[in-house]
């Protein structure tokens, strides 16, 4: 069993190692080649070629929508997660805050008003998003794991009944109306319209690129070595000299920012916002996604978050021996995550450190017995 | 004086862990806070700095009271500690340990010359600089700590058991390194569980007993010191 293994961990070592060594024009290229792929993808005269992998049971283009926001999400808490090692249950939250804040100022049946056009709402949600990822943080980040993870999770909990209880957010009335990105043809119509997702779904890949290049920047930065410092031990980061407190409240903002963007992306895809939309499952999911993935990667929380939420929406429409797959889509789920954390707790495509922290923690553990 | 220590007293939740501590660094020295297991050495280190707050008491270090001031300020006002154990971070190299050491400097010039100050004084560390910490063997991860420790350009370096879970003759060679890092001008505050050694080396030290200290002298008058002998260095 284990030589098995370990063969093919030699192998994905091989294919890193040959990633790594290959000119930089052969690793330009494939680049460029993935990202065409991607953005050919919600096409039917190109998807329809794929065999298996367009969805049965859904259209195959909102699926790609569904998708994409996730991978911005599972970008977004692999900062927090991944790069500073904040156990954050109730990201979704954030997700939320950014989604109610774009139906509040734009939509007709809000209490405002406003009715601002979309894009004006977004810098609003983003910035509202990260004002609220810092007004959770301070009191909370000087606490530790467990304790951090119950807090947020309440977090979480407390936006999704304010949304079904309060009178302003509309519960699961929710808002209508709500305006889509702006955008004309030479002939008039919309870029952004109601049928068609795929402009939607390219702009949330164009924004992923945009997000992972400064996410990669950060990372390669002062900020990221304190981030993987705090991380990997945070007494030792603090006796080096680094205000932990502070860099671990720059990793929630910005985390919680990407989520607000998404959810301003959610709305102004959706048209319409209601409680329904921000079940805790949703957290659960993302944090998943991003350990699934391998936490700690910029790759690996992309490969995460987009293969879980495809997964999710594969099942739809199959049927076997007169059951719809779909209804046990969870239990599916949650046996893929359990074996993944016996064989390969690391995650799909681990960040380098963050193999070598989970060996060492797991001496420490066997030193401690 | 450069470290001053006036009656701190330090809480773990209900539990006190130390008791009225009081002790001096002089610039240029090496001293040496000697006790048992659980005596309240490191303690006595995470009150220096700042890694617990105090309960009562004051530390002054350099003519300002820091008290109250933040660890990672501590570090940038030239106060510096190598913790116990595995305080190194595992998944980073050698080098980015190291590098790590110098956060809170800007200087580029100076630090590629501590960096090459440290990899003189641990050829270990030279020999694996691309070698992520947490593979290191425990001597090597405990001497790639007191490096890390060094990059800051200490004004007062703080040294948690440098000597805990290394073979004796590893012990003998981090004990030489370490009064070359003094003579080259570092002042040492070193815990130790090694009485022996610590004694042998230090200028001066402290004998730490449940949170409170026993007994104070140069370190040959402790070495020489029947109860001491007794107690610490395992002969009647």
């Amino acid at each position: 069993m284990t030589t098995v293994l370990d063969k093919v961990r030699s192998g994905r070592e091989a294919v890193g190692d040959r990633w790594h060594h290959a000119p930089r024009w052969v690793r330009w290229a494939l680049l460029a080649a993935v990202i065409a792929f991607f953005y050919a993808l919600p096409n039917r005269e190109f998807y329809q070629y794929l065999g298996p992998i367009p969805t049965p049971g859904a259209n195959f283009t909102q699926v790609m929508f569904t998708v994409s926001i996730y991978v911005l999400l599972a970008v977004g808490l692999n900062i927090v997660v991944g790069f500073a090692g904040l156990l954050d249950l109730g990201y979704f939250g954030f997700f939320a805050v950014g989604a109610y804040t774009v139906a509040v100022l734009t939509s007709p049946s809000s209490d405002l008003k406003a009715m601002w056009p979309w894009l004006l709402a977004v810098p609003v949600a983003i910035a509202l998003t990260m004002v609220s990822g810092v007004m959770l943080g301070t009191p909370t980040l000087r606490l530790r794991g467990d304790y951090l993870a119950l807090v947020t999770l309440g977090f979480a909990e407390m936006i999704r009944i304010g949304a079904v209880s309060s009178e302003f957010l509309k519960g699961q009335r929710g808002f209508n109306q709500i305006p889509h990105p702006p955008g004309e043809f030479a002939d008039g119509k919309p870029v952004f319209g109601v049928l068609d997702a795929r402009p939607y779904y390219w702009l949330v890949l164009t924004l992923i690129i945009l997000v992972v290049i400064g996410v990669r920047n950060l990372t390669h930065s002062r900020v990221g070595r304190a981030w993987i410092s705090i991380r990997e031990d945070e007494d030792a980061a603090q006796l080096m000299g680094v205000p932990t407190f502070k860099f671990k409240l720059w990793a929630f903002a910005a985390g919680a920012a990407i989520a607000g963007l998404a959810g301003a992306l959610f709305a102004g895809k959706q048209n319409f916002v209601n409680s329904q939309n921000f079940e805790l499952l949703n957290s659960i999911i993302i944090l998943a996604a991003v350990i699934f993935g391998g936490s700690g990667n910029i790759v690996g929380a992309i490969v995460g978050g987009g293969l879980v939420a495809y997964m999710i929406e594969r099942f739809r429409g199959i049927e076997l021996f007169g059951v719809e797959l779909y209804e046990y889509r969870f239990l599916f789920f949650g046996l893929v995550l359990v074996i993944m954390m016996i064989f390969r707790p690391e995650g799909l495509i681990p960040n380098r450190r963050r193999a070598a922290e989970f060996k060492d923690r797991r001496k420490e553990v066997t030193v401690g017995e | 004086m450069l470290l001053e220590i006036d009656d701190v007293s330090l809480l773990y939740g209900r539990i006190q862990a130390l008791h009225g501590i009081s002790l001096t660094v002089d610039e240029g020295e090496i001293v040496a806070l000697i006790g048992a297991n659980g005596a309240g050495k490191s303690t006595t280190m995470r009150a220096i700095s700042g890694i617990r707050p105090v309960a009562s008491g004051s530390i002054r270090f350099d003519g300002e009271d820091i008290t109250k001031l933040r660890a990672d300020l501590r570090v940038r006002r030239g106060l510096c500690q190598a913790p116990e154990g595995r305080g190194i971070f595992p998944g980073m190299t050698v080098l980015e340990n190291l590098d790590m050491g110098a956060y809170t400097r800007r200087d580029r010039a100076g630090i590629a010359q501590d960096l090459d100050r440290v990899l003189g004084l641990f050829p270990r560390l030279a020999e694996r600089r691309r070698q992520q910490g947490g593979t290191l063997s425990g001597g090597e991860q405990q001497m790639l700590a007191v490096g890390r420790a060094l990059m800051s350009r200490p004004k007062l370096l703080l040294l948690d058991e440098p000597s805990m879970g290394l073979a004796p003759m590893l012990i003998q060679q981090i004990f030489d390194i370490i009064v070359e890092i003094n003579q080259q001008g570092t002042t040492v505050l070193l815990v130790e569980q090694n009485a022996q050694q610590a004694l042998a080396r230090a200028h001066r030290a402290y004998v730490l007993e449940t949170g409170r200290i026993v007994k104070s002298g140069t370190g040959a008058e402790l070495l020489h010191d029947p109860a001491v002998k007794e107690a610490y260095l395992g002969v009647a």
